[in-house]
């Protein structure tokens, strides 16, 4: 066992650090009270191939492997929480099932174009009466069998990267079938292109944290879509969905590992100049044992990140593993001492940590998704715990 | 055409520098980073690879370590890298170095050669024009802007009060500022590549043309005769003048008192 990181790893932190300090934090602040979506950024991370980390080199991507894409998004995060989550989105929840599960042809068609950031990519599977219950959905995918089409109709909601992306992940029910003499819905996924007819956007969430994400609802209304863009196998939706979601874990786990950190060492630095009582707060044991406490539990976070990635990596290199369970502990982690330690950091900057002037006041909004989106903490409890009862 | 970008890897003076006890700079306790004109350097050959698909290789000298500068430069873009390592060669100043840098070089095939200005560790701005002497060829030196015309480049050269533009048949030397360009981020796939890259490394066996006499310590002309820290001199004086005239009255009057002026 080996917890020293290989050289190419170590040089591909130093390029995250150096664009996220560059390139990212210096928009951070004002994004967020804009809510803009950063798209200035994004055109720089398609440029130096942030997009396509780990997508093969033959599909235009950068052919490395789910470590260093999760190191992109942590070092992201650690300064904008925001701009972490636009690559986690586009990479394991679009690009990914459609290398996975993609025909030649559609990765043919979409890959190169996803990877290379000239396009951005989104997922939908939640709807609003289906969330952590993803059977319970709503949208329908029916085929026209004189046209060969399939006609989507229902919403997504909050959606990430909704209104900015390009390409679709859409997750819909195509009929009825019965397993264990019970009926239950036929689900599918769906392969949708921004621009086709029928299919437009609805409100754009005004939310607490992550607030230059463009989250968005999405409506389809009698939407045509090609035959081909049917992604996988007619009624496997529901598996490709969650493997997607196993995969995208990763990436929020790395968002919240990124979040955790950036607020650490933003504490690390005020606690040494901010004086009280005639010396700096970082002189005080409270304080001292407070951040000794966070740091350990950061780094026990970064463990559990590196070990999904690395289990992920396993996988793909064809190896008969699963990292369902690993994604799933890294998450539930990483997310809960993103928002522990943010909040912490907030109350060692005392009043200014209540600020909006101050990173940490965005950070602690920023790390309240992380402990819901893509399956909230209890999913995690119940992916995990149904692991170790089996 | 081919390229060749002279490159040094040096101290990262943004975490601060290090001294040995002998005021030597303490490399080993530094972080080091890829030096600013020098990467103005590589990134303008870069830009004519991408407009002409020009071979760009990049050579340095130092310890086996200044590999990773290579690498850096692989992961940018460059094509091939070459490390110039060899015990014979340490110690040497900008003279012993142009002279050991154009002994690989003559080795080499090239038809534009680019260095830095200046390395941030000596900011002695010799060793590129020394190597363009050395080959026998122009050199166009605080170059900040390159282009290729035909089988010449086209350069502004930069002075305090002006600019020059300079027509130079190819095979030239430029010497380049940071001021160039805003050089690229390496990409991650660039990095995976660069770290299996094969780095040609030359020793002094392989140096073309040089005396043993020019090399390393005892062929450097330059003495340092002593190194040292900035040294803080306590907490200085504040002044509160009733007026900026009177404020300024009193600073001359200190300097004055000092013979600094």
């Amino acid at each position: 066992m080996d917890f020293t990181l290989d050289k190419k790893y170590e040089m591909a932190q130093n390029l995250f650090k150096d664009f996220a300090q560059n390139e990212v934090k210096p928009l951070a602040q004002e994004i967020d009270e804009e809510h803009r979506f950063p798209r200035e950024t994004v055109d720089k991370m398609a440029k130096y191939g942030f997009l396509g980390i780990p997508v093969p080199k033959e599909l235009g991507g950068q052919g490395c492997d789910i470590l260093t894409y999760a190191m992109c998004v942590e070092e992201l995060s650690k300064v904008c929480g925001t701009t972490g989550v636009i690559v986690s989105a586009h990479t394991s929840l679009c690009v990914d099932p459609i290398v996975t599960y993609g025909t030649p042809e559609q990765k043919a068609k979409y890959v190169p174009d996803l990877a290379s950031g000239k396009k951005l990519g989104a997922f939908g599977l939640t709807e609003p009466g289906a969330g952590t219950d993803a059977q319970g959905q709503q949208t329908k995918a029916v085929l026209d069998e004189a046209t060969g089409e399939w006609i989507l109709n229902g919403s997504k909601c909050f959606i990430t990267n909704g209104k900015e992306a390009d390409v679709y992940i859409v997750i819909a029910v195509t009929g009825v079938v019965e397993k264990r003499g019970r009926k239950m819905k036929e689900i599918s996924a769906f392969i949708v292109e921004k621009g086709t007819p029928g299919f437009s956007f609805g409100t754009k969430e005004n939310k607490m944290g992550i607030c230059a994400s463009s989250t968005y609802e999405l409506i389809f209304t009698d939407c045509r879509i090609p035959k081909e863009n049917l992604l996988g196998q007619k009624g496997k939706g529901f598996s490709i969905a969650m493997h997607t979601l196993d995969g995208g874990r990763i990436g929020i786990a790395a968002q919240a590992l990124g979040i955790a950190e950036g607020a650490l060492e933003t504490t690390i630095n005020y606690v040494k100049e901010r004086k009280q009582f005639g010396r700096s707060i970082a002189q005080f044991q409270n304080t001292q044992f407070q951040l000794a406490d966070m740091a350990t539990k950061v780094e026990a976070a970064r463990l559990l990140v590196y070990k999904a990635a690395r289990k992920k990596d396993e996988y793909q290199a064809g190896a008969k593993v699963s990292y369902s369970v690993e994604a799933a502990m890294a998450k539930l982690y990483a997310a809960e001492v993103a928002m522990e330690v943010t909040t912490k950091c907030v109350q060692l900057h005392g009043g200014y940590g209540y600020i909006k002037e101050y990173d940490v006041e965005r950070m602690m909004r920023d790390a309240k998704i992380t402990e819901i989106y893509e399956g909230t903490s209890e999913v995690q409890r119940m992916v995990i715990s149904a692991n170790i009862l089996n | 055409m081919k390229i060749i970008v002279c490159i040094k890897q040096v101290p990262d003076t943004k975490g601060g520098v290090k001294f040995n006890p002998d005021g030597t700079l303490d490399r080993g306790a530094m972080l080091t980073i890829m030096n600013p004109d020098d990467k103005a350097g590589l990134e303008a050959a870069l830009r004519i690879k991408d407009a002409t698909g020009a071979e760009v290789t990049v050579i340095t000298m130092g310890l086996p370590k200044a590999a990773d500068v290579l690498q850096e430069a692989i992961a940018m873009g460059a094509d091939k890298g070459v490390l110039v390592t060899d015990r014979v060669l340490g110690g040497a100043d900008t003279w012993a170095t142009s002279t050991t840098l154009a002994g690989a070089l003559r080795k080499l095939d090239y038809d534009l050669i680019i260095t830095g200005r200046q390395a941030i560790d000596g900011d002695t701005a010799q060793v590129g024009p020394q190597i363009a002497e050395h080959l026998g060829l122009p050199v166009i030196s605080y170059a900040q802007e390159i282009k290729v015309d035909g089988d010449s480049v086209v350069v502004k050269r930069v002075y305090d009060d002006g600019y020059h533009m300079v027509k130079a048949k190819m095979p030239c030397l430029i010497t380049a500022l940071s001021e160039l360009n805003e050089p690229r981020y390496m990409t991650p796939g660039g990095i995976f590549d660069a770290v299996n890259a094969e780095i040609t490394t030359f020793g002094r066996a392989d140096l073309v043309d040089v005396d043993d006499s020019d090399l390393g310590l005892k062929g450097s002309p330059t003495k340092i005769a002593r190194a040292s820290d900035k040294v803080r001199k306590g907490a200085g004086e504040k002044i509160v003048a009733e007026s900026p005239e009177d404020g300024v009255n009193y600073i001359v009057g200190k300097l004055l008192d000092k013979h600094v002026i």
